[in-house]
């Protein structure tokens, strides 16, 4: 041990190590970037098989393909999957790679806990899927797992699902410290707080609300097994406790939780937006506040997911407006986006074009949220699959194009080549349609009265699940393109230069194509 | 190391080693839970496994940290990074702690009186005749089902009166709780002053502090189950009020090793300087944690 004491002066001058152990043993904030972008997007395809399992099943009226059993274990992991494995990790995978690039630091601050962090993550999830082979199957209640569905009539497999999210959570505080650290702690001199980037703002905030509501996560499902296992009656009426707590305390991590997956979406958009068009981002200090004012406010409004429990009605109003004064930073931003292309000498690389879809189909979202957030409404749109395309669209076309836009956006800094930019734009195309021919007459559908999470529904809503169904297969398939334009831009293609963009800004553009193993050895001088 | 240099560890294999000390420690712990009616099942060989990686990932990996240190690899921005992520750590801990109070608070205030038929939401309950006859205390000593499904305990926890003040272990337990992180304050000052053999006394102090507390807290628990029939079966208070001091007792568990691991390294391997010894306060830090959260406890779970 000593001998390696000594030798890890001389060790930044090295490159990383050759094979198997370089992944498994790395602390570079590279490699485990890429480790986290790698898994999430193996997430993304599983949580989309099983998205397609749905949509299959969903195509005609009646049961066609799978089981109603099967069909709530589809639902459910579908949901946890693509928010655990495939958004969470994308984000973590890119804070990695370009948090340190961009404040000017070495590397992540606890470079060997950032391993950690990831590699509990294939383990968890390795448990989570397992549950489908076990007797009574995978669970069955639904992403939130409202008790008592989860609790007195779980599969014996919620145990697992439950040491499961307990890890998945463990990975999250772990990443989040170390991100906060990194960024309270290592940034380059001259990098002040109101000189960061937008995207590792974002992040800073984002990483405060991990730490905040993950371990309350953590004491739902602690109670949850206590209940199920060891006799006591949280959320149950009749020994004193409410299954309606377990909603609140759901949601009370729920909410942060969403814009957890939103704030760096956020930030990446920023950049792009900036870049192409070539002119200085709209109301830097005002996107800071209004980001750092929705992360206050989300943890004041979960109970809006719950408005036809039976709240009082003093909880109601409260939540009501509460959520509704979300949509006043969120409107700062979309201002700001659109006053930064305003008068810009724009240009539509396939980031650019992800980042404009951000920008309108997330308003599209966060429109039908706010018609959710008025209380008299949610009484009709509750549960029906108005909700569904909600949600959907502030995280397909939201969280999901950010990330694509951010891959397409930073991947020639990351391998040193350029994308193909004509199947860029055309898997820009066909996800764009995708999505929208999915998500769009789920709307119509949902006001029509369609309630989510049945595999069966009535005659009238034949058409439009016809129609979904058949975008859900198009964007899932122009998914794999997605893999193919990445995998051949890794192997080769045109040499991107150092800056990439003619107008982008930043440390990062001010290193080489590829960043060097190790980017900074010594603090950058920053202006 | 000059201060324009950043500090870079080499590769390591801890991280990896954790993590499937992780998965074998949750995948035994969930078949053993699974498997408790069954007394053939081999489960919880798998947790023991995983338990043991587990602590021996932590002691190499730690070792390490502190051969780093004290060969003096450290640069004083990593010292900072260890400082800033205890502090976030223990401020996941607080809002873990969190989730248990304001469930706590929730069933108090609104949960139980509701199921009694009081207030807006009350009325729907009574109306429709649920839990009829449930009256609404707390510590609820009477479940809603009366005992249909839990066993109901004979007697709470809870504040017994002045008269009966000095027999209420609770009381004596925030007494030595309160004590000790006055002692790990002392040993701090100690060790501050360069004056090893207070630190080490009144460290050790501290250590006995929280074994009595622990101790007494293991007395209470018989007491409860064996005298008073209060166990986690005994409806929403048994629930809360085992959840609560059961975690905290873990985490004082949790406190007090790290606090004899840093007496120990203090006693055999004479680690520590005045100007440079984060990893006691790191463990003081959370030894004060565990203490603030205790008075919380003991003025919500015990006194009110």
């Amino acid at each position: 041990m000593s001998a390696v004491i000594e030798n890890h002066h001389d060790d930044h001058h090295h490159g990383p190590a050759k094979g198997l152990t370089r992944w498994l043993y790395t602390t570079n904030h590279k490699d485990i970037g890429t480790l986290y972008l790698w898994f999430s997007f193996a997430m993304f395809l599983i949580g989309g098989a099983m998205a397609l399992v749905i949509r299959a099943e969903l195509f005609q009226p009646g049961m066609q393909i799978v089981e109603p059993e099967f069909y709530n274990q589809m639902i459910t992991l579908h949901g946890l999957i693509m928010i655990f494995g495939g958004v969470m990790p994308a984000f973590v995978g890119l804070a990695n790679w370009l948090v340190p690039m961009m404040i000017g630091a070495p590397d992540m601050a606890l470079p060997r806990m950032n391993n950690l962090s990831f590699w509990i993550l294939p383990f968890a999830f390795f448990i989570l899927l397992s549950s489908l082979f076990m007797e009574g199957g995978a669970p069955n209640f639904g992403w939130t797992f409202y008790a008592p569905l989860s609790t007195t009539y779980a599969p014996p497999s919620v145990t697992f699902f439950i040491f499961s999210v307990h890890i998945m959570g463990a990975s999250s505080i772990m990443g989040a410290i170390n991100v906060v650290v990194t960024i309270m702690n290592m940034r380059a001199p001259g990098v002040t707080l109101m000189k960061m980037p937008l995207f590792v703002w974002s992040w800073l905030i984002t990483a405060y609300l991990l730490i905040a509501v993950m371990p309350v996560l953590a004491g739902a499902v602690t109670m949850m097994l206590m209940d199920i296992h060891f006799g006591t009656s949280f959320f149950n009426a009749a020994g004193g406790g409410d299954p309606v707590l377990f909603q609140h305390i759901f949601w009370f991590f729920g909410h942060p939780e969403v814009y957890i997956m939103i704030l760096p979406a956020f930030g990446i958009v920023s950049h792009i937006i900036e870049t192409f068009s070539r002119k200085q981002l709209f109301g830097y200090s005002s996107m800071v506040w209004a980001m750092l004012s929705i992360a206050i406010l989300s943890f004041v409004v979960w109970a809006h997911h719950m408005f036809t429990v039976g709240l009082p009605l003093a909880a109601e109003l409260f939540f009501m407006w509460a959520t509704m004064l979300i949509a006043v930073p969120t409107g700062v931003k979309v201002f700001n986006w659109v006053a930064t292309m305003f008068k810009g000498s724009l240009t539509f690389e396939t980031p650019m074009l992800f980042a404009i879809a951000f920008v309108v189909l997330f308003t599209i979202g966060g429109l039908s949220g706010l018609m959710l957030a008025i209380v008299p409404a949610d009484f009709q749109y509750h549960d029906t699959y108005f909700v569904v395309a909600h949600f959907h669209y502030v995280l397909v076309p939201g969280a999901i194009f950010s990330i694509m836009a951010a891959v397409y956006y930073w991947i020639p800094k990351w391998s040193g080549n350029m994308y193909d930019e004509r199947l860029g734009k055309l898997h820009f195309w066909l996800s764009f349609i995708g999505v929208n021919v999915t998500f769009f007459p789920q709307h119509f559908i949902g006001l029509a009265g369609m309630p989510r999470r049945y595999p069966d529904y009535a005659l009238q809503f034949a058409d439009w699940n016809m129609v979904s169904s058949v975008g859900a297969f198009l964007f899932g398939v122009s998914q794999i393109l997605f893999l193919f334009i990445v995998l051949k831009t890794v192997m080769g293609g045109k040499k991107a230069t150092d800056q990439v963009w003619e107008g982008a800004r930043g440390l990062e553009w001010t290193v080489a194509s590829p960043a060097p193993y190790h980017t900074f050895t010594t603090p950058p001088k920053v202006d | 190391m000059s201060a324009q240099t950043y500090y870079v560890p080499e590769q390591s294999r801890f991280p990896i080693f954790m993590a499937v000390s992780l998965f074998l420690l949750v995948m035994g712990a969930s078949s053993t839970i699974n498997n408790l009616d069954n007394p053939d099942s081999n489960s919880s060989y798998i947790l023991y496994a995983g338990l043991a990686c587990l602590f021996t990932t932590m002691f190499f990996w730690f070792r390490q940290v502190i051969k780093e240190h004290l060969a003096g690899l450290d640069s004083n921005q990593l010292k900072t990074s260890y400082v800033y992520g205890m502090a976030w750590f223990i401020f996941s801990e607080v809002m873990f702690f969190a989730a248990f109070f304001g469930a706590l608070f929730y069933v108090r205030s609104f949960a139980v009186p509701w199921l009694s038929g009081e207030g807006e939401n009350g009325v729907g309950i009574s109306a429709i005749g649920l839990w009829e006859g449930f009256e609404s205390s707390w510590p609820v000593m009477t479940t809603p089902d009366k005992g249909a499904e839990y066993a109901l305990a004979e007697k709470s926890m809870a504040w017994p009166g002045w008269g009966h003040a000095l027999e209420w272990l609770p009381l004596w337990n925030t007494i030595v709780l309160l004590s000790s992180s006055v002692t790990v304050h002392f040993a701090h000052i100690g060790l501050k002053n360069g004056d090893r053999k207070k630190f080490n006394r009144f460290l050790g102090i501290t250590v006995g502090l929280a074994l009595i507390f622990v101790g007494l807290q293991a007395a209470e628990y018989y007491e409860a189950y064996v005298h008073y029939g209060l166990t986690l079966n005994s409806g929403i208070y048994g629930s809360t009020f085992f959840m609560l001091t059961g975690f905290h007792g873990f985490h004082v568990m949790m406190g007090g090793f790290m606090l004899a691991v840093m007496l120990a390294r203090s006693v055999f391997a004479g680690h520590f300087e005045d100007h440079d010894h984060f990893g006691f306060e790191a463990a003081s830090w959370y030894w004060h944690f565990v203490d603030v959260v205790w008075v919380m406890l003991f003025l919500f779970v015990y006194i009110l």
